[in-house]
Formats: C-alpha cells, structure tokens, sequence
C-alpha cells in the first residue's frame, strides 16, 4: 500500500521549487547561492487600478477624448505628468495621480495601474539555485539534514539552533525564554499557553520549533512575527524521536526554518533545515514508497501519536479496530519495545 | 473506442475521491445488472504522485484480484470494450471529486434575482464563491477590477436579466469581465459561463470571444418568477471537467475510457436522487447526502426537479480547521456521550485537517466522529435550506419536510460498526419527519449508477432494485409538543401472517417493531394530542404498507427538533437505551 512519507534525515541533498503566486520576475541567476531571506522572484500579487475619467476631467465629450491623449497604451507614466489635454480657453489638462501604466483608453476613460508593493518570493532555505522557472520561479539545491514538519505560520528565517527543551514533551515555560535567546531559533517541545508565544516575540526570537501546541494558539502563533512549525501535530504530542535527536544534537549550528504552509498539491511542507557539507554518507530522500517489513514508521493518532517504530509485517485481511471498525493494519514494535496494532492509514513513513 | 453503454454487458466504474479513488464492477447476472465487487486505494492526485493514474491502477488492481476478472492490459490500461476472451469491459463511466475546490466569482444583477440564482448554480459543484458582483455593489470598478485580479477565480458565473429584459446594466457589469480576460495572461484566465438575458449572447461574443474561455448556458432566469439551473449545471460540469482535466495529471485516460464523460461525482450522485423522485410518491421528495472527506453533498428532489448543494466546507477532512468558525463548540459538544473540552475538541478538528485519510481507533474518537457527521449534516441541510428556501421546510418550522426515501453515502456511515450506529447518526443528523425509509448506500455506489444512467438507464434502474444498497428501515417520526413520557402514538403492525403488534408509543423513546428483511407489513397509526405523522395533517392517522428493513420499522418519537439533554451522563445513558433498541 502507498505510504505517506516524512522525510527526517541527517544528512542528503534535496532540491526544493520555489514559485510565484502569479507570473512576475525572477531575479537571481543559474548558479547562485541563496540564503533563506534573499529575494528569488517577485510579483505584483495585489495589483492596484485606477480608472481615470478624462472626459469629465477635461469637460470634453468621452467620444472626442482621445484626440487631446498625451499617451498611448503601454506608457509608463509619474505621478504629476498629464496624460490628455490642453483643452479649451483655461488649457484644462489632466495628470495622472500616481506612478504608474497606461493599460487601456476607451470611452473617454483610462485605465492606470498603479505601482504597488511587490510580492516578494524568498529562497527559503540555503543553497544554490541550480533551475530557472520562467517568470514564476527557481530550484534551489541544498544540502544538510531536514526536517519536516506538519503546521507553519508562513514565515521565513535562519539563525542559530538553542535547545530549551529537555525532553520531547516538555511543556515550553515563558521563564525558558530568557534574553540568552534572543535572535536565535528555539527548539521547545509543548506549548500550551499563549504567553510564551507572546515572550518568544517579545524577545524576540529567530524562529521556534515545536513538537505540538494547542490548536486554539493558531491564531496567535499566525500573528508571531517570526517563523513557528510544528512537527507532530496538535494537543500534547511528543516530539518524534528521530526529529528530537536530530535536532537537539545540532545545538549551536545555524539552521533555516521555512514555515510555509503545507502544500498537498505541490508536496512542499513547513521544515527545518541545517546546513552541512555533503561528505561521508548521503541519503537521497525517496518521495514515495510502500509499507515494507522492516519500515520506520510514525503512528499519526491516538493512541501512539507521535511515536516512531518498526513495521513488523501487514496484517493479513481486515482487523477489527477496539471501536468496531474493520481496516487493513499492520504490527508495529514501538521504541518502547511494545507491539501495537495499527491501521494503515494512521501511519506514515519516516525516511 | 467505445461501445454503446446500453448494450454492455459489464460496466467498470471509477470515482476519484479527495482520499479514496474506487473502481466497481458490474455485470448481467442472471439477466439483471448486479453490482459484482469494487477495489479501492488511495487518491494519488497530489505529491509525490502528482497523477491519479496510479491510485486508478492499484484500486482496478484489487479489483481485478477480487474478481478474478482482467481488466488492464500489460501496459495497465483498460480494456475496454471487452476482448472476446472476457477481458476487459464493455464500457466505463468516470467520476471526479479530487482537486481543490473552483475558485468563483459570481456577477449578478439584483441580489435576490440573477445574484442568487448563481450562487446556488455555484454551490451546486465542487466550488467556493471568493467575490460577489452585483448592481448594489459600492465598489468603484477598478475595485472590483482588483478584486478579481488578486483572487484569480478559475470561474466567473455571469447573470443578469430575464430574457427580452434589462441589457445595459447587464452590460455594464461585464466591463469588469473584458477587463480582466484583458490584463491577465492566457494561462490565468477564468472560464466565463454566461447564463443570463440571451439577447446579450452575440454581443459578448464579439467583444469577449477573442480571449477564449467564453461558454454559454440558458438563462438561469428566463423569466423573473421562473429559475432553471439544469442546463447551467450541465454546462458548469463540463467547464469543471476541462479545468480538472487541464490540472490533474492522469485523468484524461480516465475521461477517455468513459468516453468524454468525466463527471463531477456530486453532479452524479444528484442524478439518482433525480430519477428517484420521479419513480416514487411525487407529494414527498427524495433526499440523498453524501458525507465525504472533500465535501459534504446534499441532494433534494421533487418529480424530477433537483436541488443539489455542494460543501466543501462541511467536508470530513481538510475543511475541519475551519469548522468551528461555521458553529459553536457547543454545537458540537451536544451530540457526545464523553467528557471532551473544547480544546480537546478543537486539536481533534485540527489534526484530522492534517491527516483526512486517518480513521478513529478508540470508542471516543468513533464518538467524535460521529458527532462531527451529525453536525456536518446539519450544518450542510440547513444551507440547502436557506439556498432554496422555502422549499425544504416542514410547513415553515424549519424542521425537514417528508421525505420518501432518504438515501445516505459517505465513510462514515457506511463502515459504521453498526447498522444501529449508523441509522442514530442519520436520525440525528437529518431528523426526519413524518414516514420515511432510510436507504444506506453501502458500497458507495450512487455517483457510478448516476454516471451509468446517462447512456445505461437499465443498469442504475436494476442495481438500485437489488441488494447492493441496504434498507435500513421505515422511520415513523412524529411531529408535536408534549411532555417526555406521554403516549403519543398509537401502533399496530399486522405482518402477513396475520401476526399483529400492538405498541403506545411515548415521547422522547425509540421503538422497534420486528419486521423481517423484505417482508411486508400493515402499519396502522393513531396520533395522539395532535401529533403529526406525515398522514395529512396534526392528529390525522392511518394505514400504509410497509417493508422490513435490517433494523425492522422504526419509530423515533424522540421528538422534532431534537432537543438532548445538557448532562452527558444523561444523554449517555439515552444513547445506550436506543442503541439497544435498536440494535435488538
């Protein structure tokens, strides 16, 4: 059976797209190395129009408007220059309001757009773009170890990895949140409260990794001006053991957090990534595979959520569940040595 | 190639859900169409598959392994029509539900007019309205020009005017359409369907058709009093197929296998509830809902004419996180027999967003998962309600009209671990007033058998008739006021035997009158204190023929609406009760 895949890895090189809401402009090069603020491509995403009415302004009938036009379709126009006109014994003109582009002039009216605040797409992660998507984007390669998560506020940043958490549920405690921490991306565990949150943008910090949190604390942790992921879920949910030790043994190191919302259609989820060189041994992270004997698994519910083990085989035909449901399951031996039955479709690979 | 559907002699059909992708065989057996098995895997439409082909491939897969029959080839293509040596079948139809939702906006003329008319045409398809555009709209143009260009609809629904009536303001509106069709790039341009005044149909040709994308339907308004939204639906599900077709890799084998005839599966599903309604009592209407992961459907009709709702937003997966911005925790919290916070509540909605093809373990979850159903009926009937009002209320209390059958789809309710559990869900859920029978559609088959009917009417005629779906029961639901305890009704059930069942039925209980699977019965009721059973009026009873279903004849005097007591230990022990009423 198809397996859903989290790819938790010490160290591989990946590629990641990164692209445009809409068309706009890509503004780095084939062979360039980003780091995760830089700027890759951008677009106008909240475009601004303006529909001018010549005709009313230069006291003209809309049907002869277009004889007094100072411009055409295209021109790029500033704030102050007259775009029709003179007209008449006062030598009536009419400027245009705003920096911007003459896009149409019909019926004694002239479409303006406007200049606005660019979009701007950032890399996301460190590494070389080694793709140009035309107008829409790039492929960046990186190489490091990764870890994905399953929930982001969309923010992007990097800095350096302070683990806060001594265990991998340990409830996240506003104390812990001392100004040693400033400008440094958090590894907590557990947040309940919304006044941690609120003490991690006061400080502020860089970035805040977490294993779970309350789901009423999205709106919040939405609000919070640096990047916040969740790698388990919600509720009170450990953080899995291979993410923790991942994680919590590279204390000190620079790491990006990309926080971006997780995509199905695209694949692409919130992660933490930390930069390495690629020597030694490298695993090329598979983006699909199947439940296979020997397989590490993480159980995605109650009762096990969050726990990593080992699929020990698929059960033959249907199980019936403690609740009455009958699905496929499989026999997993936990790193706590039990053996659970679990569906399927509560569990996941990590690779 | 493909062979004519009225001849064929097996059928394959295949849906493509948001999780699930299944395939079902049907064949002649005996000289009828008879569903044979179905197979089933995940939808593979997003990463890293990025295609459905493959989650096509291993449900024909399990299903060729079920059957023993071959389907594909050695290049894992269907064979279709068949060879002579049996491989194969004879035709296909395909379904569709996968994708994000359309993104649409809708212009309009006058809000309660042309306006609303779009907005049901919308809610009709697997869409979400993201900008609305009418005469009252305040906005100066460029605004609304903006609008549209930051949400980039897929869709814009254009109405406006009866035909022979208003032109110019209809005229006016489509600026904003020619403007946007101007300025974006031909990758980003939406699909226009416009389906109002006629008159306008050449003119817009002209100043539109050179960007393509145009498509026209009749006026969903003909005339001011009068509203038709079929033709605009088919052609809204053809515009829905092209875009699918344009953006889910792997379908275009599907949509050829069928013949062209991808369809959406709430479009479908909203076919048999059609032609139910015209092959049962034409005073009631038929009544489907299809509780699924993308979407929850629901389906009204009365002799032939359909309502169809499509809710994304009351879907069983992704749409969860949003939920309870739609109703109160409490909302929720009434129909569990556990102890859950709110917090609780809302991690549990938040972590099945993230993982829509998990499935509950425990009794708790199941008891989550049953009021999340519950909740999501009401929320999705209650829409339906007010999208067509005031055609689906029982005599303007707001509770549901009759109803004969209602037919229920979806996980949740099928692989229920009981027919018990599933027929409170649905009691619950819909409450349903006056006699009607509850059909469950075990093996989800309703959308393959709408799909059927277009070119095999006998195919969906026949499988409906036979066993493939479940007859849950008669339901007798009586409508009143008096106090928990009172007798409200009098029964009795005569079965062909002779063998007669006499019961008082007492507000606020659940009753069961044994009637085996298929066999006929005489049910005779008398309302008390003016009840209403659905007889012709308050205290009106009478007789009526009715067949056993798996849980016999049901009679739910809990009341309507339900009220459920505030003490979970309370309604515990209530759900206890009736679950063991009905369970036998």
């Amino acid at each position: 059976m198809f397996a859903p895949v989290t790819h938790i890895l010490p160290l591989t090189i990946f590629q990641r797209r990164r692209v445009l809401p809409a068309p706009g402009r890509v503004v780095v090069r084939k062979g360039q190395k980003v780091n995760p603020l830089d700027v890759v491509a951008e677009t106008n995403r909240n475009p601004e129009h303006l529909l001018l009415d010549l005709a009313h302004g230069l006291g003209v009938p809309p049907e002869r408007c277009e004889r007094f036009m100072r411009c055409e379709v295209g021109a790029e126009v500033s704030e102050g220059d007259i775009l029709a006109g003179p007209v008449g014994f006062a030598k009536r003109v009419f400027r245009s309001p705003r920096d911007g582009r003459v896009i149409q002039i019909r019926g004694g009216q002239t479409l303006l757009e406007v200049r606005g605040q660019p979009f701007e797409l950032k890399a996301g992660l460190p590494g070389v773009v080694v793709e140009l998507i035309e107008d829409r984007g790039v492929v960046i390669e990186a190489s490091g170890s990764v870890v994905q998560a399953v929930w982001g506020n969309g923010r992007i940043d990097s800095g350096i990895l302070a683990v806060i958490a001594g265990s991998p549920d340990e409830l996240l405690a506003t104390q812990r949140l001392d100004v040693r921490l400033r400008g440094a991306i958090a590894l907590a565990a557990y947040c309940r409260d919304a006044a941690p949150l609120k003490a991690a943008a006061d400080l502020p910090l860089r970035g805040l990794i977490l294993a779970s949190m309350e789901a009423r604390l999205c709106p919040l942790a939405n609000e919070s001006p640096f990047p916040l992921v969740v790698t388990e879920g919600f509720g009170r949910i450990p953080m899995n053991s291979i993410a923790y030790k991942l994680l919590s043994t590279n204390e000190g190191r620079e790491v990006a957090v990309n926080a971006e919302a997780w995509q199905r259609s695209s694949g692409s989820r919130p992660e933490v990534v930390i930069p390495l060189p690629t020597s030694g041994e490298i695993t090329i992270p598979k983006d699909s595979a199947t439940f296979s004997t020997g397989a590490v698994v993480r159980a995605l519910r109650a009762p096990y959520a969050g726990m990593v083990g080992t699929l020990v085989g698929v059960q033959p035909g249907l199980v019936r569940l403690p609740n009455g449901l009958l699905t496929q399951a499989a026999a997993v031996r936990l790193e706590d040595g039990v053996e659970a039955i679990i569906p399927l479709a509560n569990l996941e690979l990590i690779q | 190639m493909r062979s004519s559907q009225a001849e064929a002699g097996s059928l394959l059909a295949i849906d493509v859900g948001s999780v699930n992708t299944r395939a079902w065989l049907f064949e002649v057996v005996d000289g009828r169409y008879r569903f044979v098995a179905s197979g089933q895997a995940p939808t593979t439409a997003d990463a890293p598959y990025n295609n459905v082909g493959e989650g096509v491939r291993i449900a024909l897969d399990r299903l060729q392994t079920a059957t023993g029959h071959l389907l594909m080839d050695a290049n894992d293509r269907l064979i279709v029509p068949s060879r002579p040596d049996g491989a194969g079948v004879d035709a296909a139809v395909a379904t569709l539900s996968a994708g994000a939702p359309l993104n649409v906006a809708v212009i309009g003329l006058l809000d309660d007019v042309s306006l609303a008319s779009i907005q049901r045409l919308a809610s009709g398809t697997y869409a979400q309205v993201v900008e609305r555009i009418s005469l009252s709209d305040r906005r100066k143009p460029e605004a609304r020009l903006d609008a549209l260009l930051r949400l980039r609809p897929n869709v814009v629904l254009v109405a406006g005017g009866t035909d022979g009536g208003a032109t110019q303001s209809v005229h006016k509106l489509l600026e904003v359409v020619g403007l946007l069709l101007m300025l974006l790039p031909e990758g980003d341009r939406p699909e226009i369907l416009y389906v109002g005044n006629q008159a306008l149909q050449g003119g817009l040709k002209d100043a539109l058709g050179r960007y393509g994308h145009l498509h026209f339907a009749p006026n969903v308004r003909p005339q001011l009093d009068v509203e038709q939204l079929e033709p605009a639906q088919m052609a809204l599900a053809h515009i829905f197929r092209q875009i699918r077709l344009r953006r889910l890799p792997g379908l275009l084998d599907l949509d050829s296998w069928s013949g062209g005839g991808l369809k959406p599966s709430a479009l479908a599903y909203g076919r048999v509830i059609r032609f139910l309604s015209t092959m049962y009592d034409s005073a009631k209407g038929v009544l489907g809902v299809d509780i699924g992961a993308s979407s929850t459907v629901m389906a009204a009709a009365f002799s032939g004419e359909l309502l169809l709702g499509v809710y994304p937003e009351y879907g069983l997966g992704p749409s969860l996180v949003t939920l309870l911005e739609r109703c109160q925790v409490k909302d929720l919290q009434r129909w569990l027999t556990i102890e859950l916070s709110e917090d609780d509540l809302r991690n549990y909605l938040a972590n099945k967003s993230l993982y829509p093809g998990t499935i509950p373990v425990s009794m708790e979850e199941l008891a989550i998962e049953g009021a999340l159903a519950r909740q999501l009926m009401q929320l999705a009937l209650r829409k339906l309600a007010t999208d067509y009002y005031p055609r689906l209320t029982h005599k303007g209390t707001g509770l549901l009209p009759g109803f004969e059958p209602i037919v229920a789809s979806g996980s949740v309710l099928s692989q229920a671990p009981s027919l018990a559990g599933c027929l409170l869900m649905l009691l619950d859920g819909l409450q349903p007033t006056g006699v009607t029978t509850l059909v469950l559609d075990t093996h989800q088959i309703t959308p393959a058998l709408g799909a059927a009917a277009q070119t095999n009417p006998v195919l969906s005629i026949q499988v409906l008739e036979s066993n493939a779906f479940t007859n849950l029961g008669t339901v007798i639901s009586p409508v009143g006021e008096a106090r928990p305890g009172t007798p409200i009704l009098r029964v009795r059930m005569t079965q062909e035997g002779g063998q007669e069942i006499r019961l008082d039925v007492k507000q606020g209980t659940i009753e069961v009158l044994p009637l085996p699977v298929g066999q006929p019965g005489r049910l005779q009721l008398r309302p008390l204190h003016r009840y209403d059973v659905g007889l012709g009026g308050a205290g009106r009873g009478g007789s009526l023929r009715v067949v056993g279903g798996a849980l016999g004849v049901i009679i739910d005097a809990r009341g309507r609406p339900l009220r459920l007591p505030v003490e979970i230990a309370r309604r515990r022990e209530l759900y206890k009760r009736w679950m063991r009423v009905l369970s036998g």
